[in-house]
């Protein structure tokens, strides 16, 4: 969970003491904000982002500024929203549409998949789709089987859509102004236990493109590729692991279309050790489709099986004892990457 | 009226020669809706569409040549190929798509309205759709939005009586789709879909309503599909001969011209000239749809992302 301890691992190296501290949700705001004053193209809907600013906070402010045809709430109706939504893009907006809980995606899906997805392509080029999916992923306090899904990976797997995975408060200003700049669909999926955290984030204008992963904390024996919260995680079992003499490196994809392969094999020829740390599933999730990058293109650097701590194939259960074990920990990351790494081969 | 008419049953005639790829879903019978319902909308007007919406295209201001390419998958296409029957598309006359999905066009129409809206335009939208959209939470969603917006858009109802092959009164209890509107406090209205002016007449009072910032309304135009829900499937195990044969008699285009001829708003030899005029577009259409290239795999990749 997030605490003051975290903080200054979700850091980015980017940063520099003097900047300010800003929370995970106020970047995101601030994001919005900027860019809507740039651009009077883009408008915001979902529930409850109006005056209450947005269940985690994640648009406080907007509606005061812009008003309520700009930031607009809308009822109970996903599907409703999202499709009206590619409409706008198709008519000229760059709407957001705010799903405000991941798992509520699976009413509009076919809209997405189905429309946003395609008619780029199938118009010849001729319509451009600029709607932004933005909605909260993840468990936090037990939040049950239906406000705990990380549904991803199948936006992944359809070409045409793009997808950020912001783990820190500057990278999802960074990404989300980037979003905002972008023709093409975008699913833009927070965390719902980084809302509170807090990072370093420069006053200053600045944009993060897509398809470029950062390492976060550099190492010699294992690759710990971590999304979105687990980045969190694997840093707090990274500083675990180096006590015992194992040194880790810590890889943040950011964005997972378009993805940057090329900095995991890199460092997969360093290490000779792959760990995936996801809080999805593992079963056709992003960990399997980086296992099986790294299967194809870097097999031969690989001095031990390619290790995927996901979550344990059941469905989220409310209760703490059983949510937290179902979803990986710290512990559990640091048991399995040390037992990995000490495994002879 | 007669160039949709005439096309339709060209690509029949294409189709059934085994040169046209996929399958097509024709519009013969319902012409009057996307004719009088597109002559009360501007070229930078936005229309959404359907499986079965080459009627709609060719209202809309695509040309028969660009339409026909695209069944043929061919560059020459108005979405280049890559689209095909089902996803015509052309910004230059506001059409946002036929879809192969029933109901989006009534989300991406109420959308288009919402961008009109927001952007200070007096633009209006139309969603066309069948009466099997109306069951669709699509539906309601949309025009729950449109309303509590009050979006400048017309929901345009195509009501033939079967979604594919299931009749209506077996899809649901309540078969006025215009008693539907008042759900939604938006006016609901019936019109005779096989009557162009009739059309014309409810659907110009529609646009006009919406253009003025009044809000949406639901058209529910009766009309019938003459053909099969797709070209090969007969369309005679679910429907009578009997009932076919009377819709048939109340076609569109035999109505208008009666109308016309009888307060000689227009003569037999005028209606002659525009039969000739349109043979010659559509048999232009379909050579240059069958010359037409098909694109080439180089393209394969081309616009998955709009840079």
């Amino acid at each position: 969970m997030p605490g003051a301890k975290t903080e200054s691992q979700c850091v980015t190296e980017q940063t520099a003491a003097k900047e300010r501290l800003i929370t995970y949700a106020e970047a995101g705001v601030e994001a919005v904000r900027e860019e809507m004053r740039r651009a009077p193209s883009i408008f915001y809907m979902g529930q409850g982002i109006g005056p209450r600013g947005g269940n985690f906070q994640q648009s406080r402010g907007l509606w005061a500024e812009f008003g309520g045809e700009r930031v607009r709430d809308t009822p109970i109706a996903e599907r409703g929203e999202t499709g009206l939504g590619i409409g706008a893009a198709l008519a000229g907006s760059h709407p957001i549409v705010d799903i405000v809980f991941l798992d509520f995606v699976l009413e509009p899906i076919a809209e997405i998949i189905q429309q946003a997805s395609t008619i780029h392509y199938i118009s010849n080029g001729q319509f451009k789709v600029p709607v932004v999916i933005r909605a909260a992923g993840g468990g936090i306090r037990s939040t049950g089987p239906h406000h705990s899904h990380t549904f991803y990976s199948f936006f992944m797997h359809i070409p045409g859509l793009k997808v950020a995975l912001p783990a820190t408060p500057f990278d999802v200003k960074g990404l989300l102004k980037s979003t905002l700049r972008d023709d093409n669909p975008v699913i833009f999926v927070e965390h719902k236990a980084l809302y509170t955290t807090k990072g370093h984030v420069p006053e200053e204008e600045y944009l993060i493109p897509f398809g470029q992963a950062v390492i976060r904390r550099p190492g010699e024996h294992v690759t710990l590729v971590a999304l979105s919260l687990m980045v969190q995680k694997a840093m707090q079992a990274a500083t675990r692991l180096e006590k015992e003499g194992i040194s880790v490196e810590v890889i943040d994809p950011r964005t997972l279309v378009p993805f940057d392969k090329d900095t995991i094999l890199a460092s997969v020829a360093k290490t000779g050790r792959l760990v995936i740390v996801d809080e999805a599933y593992a079963s056709c999730g992003v960990s399997a489709e980086i296992a099986a990058i790294a299967a194809s293109e870097a097999l031969y650097e690989l001095d031990a099986p390619i290790l995927r701590i996901c979550a344990l194939p059941a469905p989220h259960a409310f209760s703490p004892s059983l949510d937290n074990y179902l979803v990986p920990s710290v512990d559990r990351i640091v048991t399995e990457v040390a037992a990995l790494v000490r495994r002879k081969s | 009226m007669v160039v949709i008419r005439e096309f339709e049953l060209k690509a029949r005639e294409i189709f059934r020669s085994g040169r046209m790829p996929g399958f097509i879903h024709v519009y013969v019978g319902q012409e009057a809706v996307a004719v009088g319902v597109c002559a009360q909308l501007r070229t930078d007007d936005y229309v959404a569409s359907t499986h079965r919406g080459h009627g709609h295209a060719l209202a809309k201001g695509i040309s028969a040549r660009s339409v026909m390419a695209e069944l043929m998958g061919a560059v020459g296409g108005c979405s280049g190929g890559r689209g095909g029957t089902m996803h015509l598309y052309d910004p230059s006359v506001g059409f946002l798509g036929s879809n192969g999905v029933v109901p989006p066009g009534i989300l991406i129409a109420a959308g288009a309205a919402l961008s009109a809206k927001l952007r200070g335009s007096d633009q209006v939208a139309v969603a066309f759709f069948g009466d099997g959209a109306v069951n669709n939470g699509a539906f309601h969603e949309g025009l729950n939005l449109a309303a509590t917006w009050n979006l400048p858009v017309v929901f345009v109802c195509e009501n033939n009586l079967y979604a594919t092959e299931m009749p209506f009164d077996e899809a649901t209890k309540n078969t006025s789709v215009a008693s539907r509107a008042a759900a939604y406090k938006i006016p609901g209205i019936v019109v005779d879909g096989n009557d162009v002016l009739d059309v014309c007449a409810k659907a110009g009072e529609a646009v006009e309503r919406a253009r003025r910032g009044e809000g949406p309304t639901l058209l529910e135009c009766l009309t019938y599909r003459w053909f099969g829900h797709h070209e090969g499937e007969p369309g005679t195990s679910y429907r009578t001969k009997e009932e076919i044969a009377s819709w048939k008699e109340r076609d569109p285009m035999l109505r208008l011209r009666e109308k016309a001829m009888a307060t000689s708003w227009a003569s037999a030899a005028e209606f002659e000239e525009i039969g000739c005029e349109v043979n010659r577009v559509i048999e232009d259409a379909a050579v240059y749809a069958i010359k037409s290239a098909q694109p080439s795999v180089s393209t394969a990749f081309d616009h998955v992302f709009s840079n």
